[in-house]
């Protein structure tokens, strides 16, 4: 059997590790665009924060490929999948044969039209480590650059974090009426966005870049002006479905798959921030572009490729995106029922729906949060467990206690 | 393999296994010198109820939602133990919104912490579990 992995991030070394927990003999080609060993991507903020090194953020040990008996190509880009002969195409025009084929391309980043935005030179996205390099750079190491940021979703905000300290002034825009809209609720972004202020970011919230005048200066929609040394693009990010809509593959927005993490093409797997998955929180089918659902989809498709029957379907959005001290863990549906707890330098929400919770915010006090998450994951019915005293704090003193014996007193 | 299990009925709330966790990994060979007017950090806490308490620990699991939801690779399962690498840990705390029992927590350094069977420290053999006067935590196959 031969696989190929097409990228090189969560969900492709899911795939990897998907795979070898079934087939250690088969060949397993992973080709990626980008030149670097697997890195954790979200470390790209903790490295211009100094909490990580380039070099600590390989995401597996250096003899990964070697040990799993990967054969990669990095830096080689497949520019299209022939399914009919089965292999890929590469930009050169080499193809390479697969029984299987996994596809972990990821995201790339969206860029609302601007006018004058080619004109910025001082620009960058951030996503990649590439894009990583390239703000260290526009910054410095003077502290001298006043930096506008568009967008304050999750890849600004964290953006933000990691090079306020770098940063003569922070500037950050966005056209939605409030920060983190995807992660959030009202207040829990109110919360954040006053701490973040008092750290010295400034938001104008509500409005746009409507255009660059020069390549140092926006003017907004709302007639603002801005002037700034270093500009970055986080506005959002599309799915990188092209490979698997040629092949005909069904896509809506990401590459829909089912729960076994294959394509309605045969012998074609997806996996992570691609792909559509069904939001067991919401009821919704999806694009959850976020790190834990990637690694999972990523290992399942691994293990049905190498021939093994596994399912990944409680896909749920959560989020651990703490702020400059500021910790903060969301999961889940918003819709329903809200439990709220408000205090100097906390908040915390649960919002319970037909008797389950299904979504959280815990902001400041995240201790033990994880025991809410699996409350969520296995759709506990909340008359089982003592669900007044796990809405004071997590805890397995609120469950029955045989659901306890059975989490502490077996293996698992 | 052998894991640390919990028997309930016969735990005390006495928190002697907070103090040997802490103590066992503080590196330092003297107990008092290493917890005395300290805040501690154990990595097995006791719940205390009305006429139950019980001492939870990381469970080790086969399939563990924290390495798997790990952004750095820091958290690692190796021979069924999960171990966390503190020089790569940015404290995101993506396992402490993954793990189903609270069991990864918060340290001095910033990185998190987990039971690690004390494979890490000088002991070798639970600490938590050598402590306890009542076997109300164990160290065994099941």
């Amino acid at each position: 059997m031969k696989y190929v992995v097409i990228g090189n991030a969560t969900a492709a070394i899911g795939t990897v590790e998907g795979i070898r927990s079934v087939d250690q003999d088969g060949e397993i080609v992973l080709i990626s665009s980008e030149p670097h060993f697997t890195y954790g991507r979200p470390l790209i903020s903790y490295l211009l924060l100094g909490k990580t090194t380039e070099e600590k953020m390989n995401y597996r040990p250096t003899d990964f490929y070697e040990k799993n008996h990967v054969t990669t190509m990095l830096g080689r880009t497949v520019t299209k999948i022939d399914k009919d002969a089965k292999n890929v195409v590469l930009e050169n025009g080499e193809t390479v044969s697969y029984d299987k084929v996994a596809i972990c391309t990821g995201s790339r980043p969206f860029v609302p039209p601007m006018e004058g935005l080619d004109t910025v030179e001082d620009q960058t996205a951030f996503m990649t480590m590439d894009d990583a390099h390239r703000l260290a750079t526009l910054l410095g190491d003077q502290k001298d650059k006043d930096v506008l940021i568009i967008g304050a979703g999750l890849i600004g905000l964290k953006c933000a974090e990691g090079i306020l300290h770098l940063s003569k002034s922070l500037t950050i825009i966005d056209m939605a009426p409030r920060i983190l809209p995807n992660v959030l609720d009202a207040y829990g972004s109110s919360f954040l966005q006053e701490y973040l202020e008092q750290l010295g970011m400034k938001f104008y919230l509500s409005d746009s870049v409507a255009k660059f005048t020069t390549p140092h200066h926006a003017v907004c929609k709302s007639g603002l002006e801005l002037d700034f040394d270093v500009l970055v693009v986080a506005v959002g990010v599309r799915p990188n479905t092209q490979l698997a809509e040629e092949i005909g593959c069904d896509v809506n927005r990401g590459i829909l798959v089912n729960t076994h993490s294959q394509t309605s093409v045969a012998d074609v797997y997806a996996a992570g921030d691609c792909t559509v998955s069904h939001d067991i929180a919401a009821n919704v089918d999806r694009i959850l572009a976020i790190l834990p659902n990637a690694y999972q989809q990523g290992e399942v498709a691994g293990i049905n490729m190498a021939g093994g029957n596994t399912v990944f379907d409680c896909a749920f959005p959560m989020n651990a995106s703490g702020f400059l001290g500021l910790h903060m863990i969301t999961a889940g549906s918003y819709d329903g029922e809200a439990y709220i707890t408000k205090a100097d330098g906390m908040y915390k929400k649960l919002v319970v729906r037909d008797n389950k919770l299904v979504g959280f915010i815990l902001i400041g006090d995240v201790d033990r949060g994880g025991i809410y998450t699996s409350l969520i994951r296995d759709q506990v019915p909340l008359d089982t467990i003592n669900f007044d005293l796990i809405r004071e704090h997590p805890q397995l003193m609120a469950f029955a206690k045989s659901a306890r014996a059975k989490k502490l007193a077996q293996p698992h | 393999m052998k894991r640390v299990y919990v028997n309930e009925k016969w735990c005390l709330g006495c928190h002697l296994c907070e103090y040997n966790c802490a103590f066992a990994n503080s590196g330092m060979r003297d107990m008092v010198k290493a917890l005395k007017d300290r805040e501690i950090f154990p990595r097995i806490r006791v719940e205390e109820g009305d006429s139950i308490n019980f001492a939870v620990s990381c469970r080790h699991c086969d399939n563990p939602l924290c390495v798997k939801g790990c952004i750095s690779g820091a958290l690692s399962i190796e021979d069924g133990v999960i171990s966390i690498d503190s020089n790569k840990c940015v404290g995101c705390f993506t396992c402490v919104l993954s793990c189903p029992y609270g069991c990864i927590s918060t340290s001095e350094s910033g990185a998190v912490q987990k039971c690690e069977l004390c494979t890490k420290n000088a002991d070798g053999t639970p600490q938590c579990v050598a402590g306890c006067p009542n076997n109300a935590i164990v160290f065994e196959e099941r």
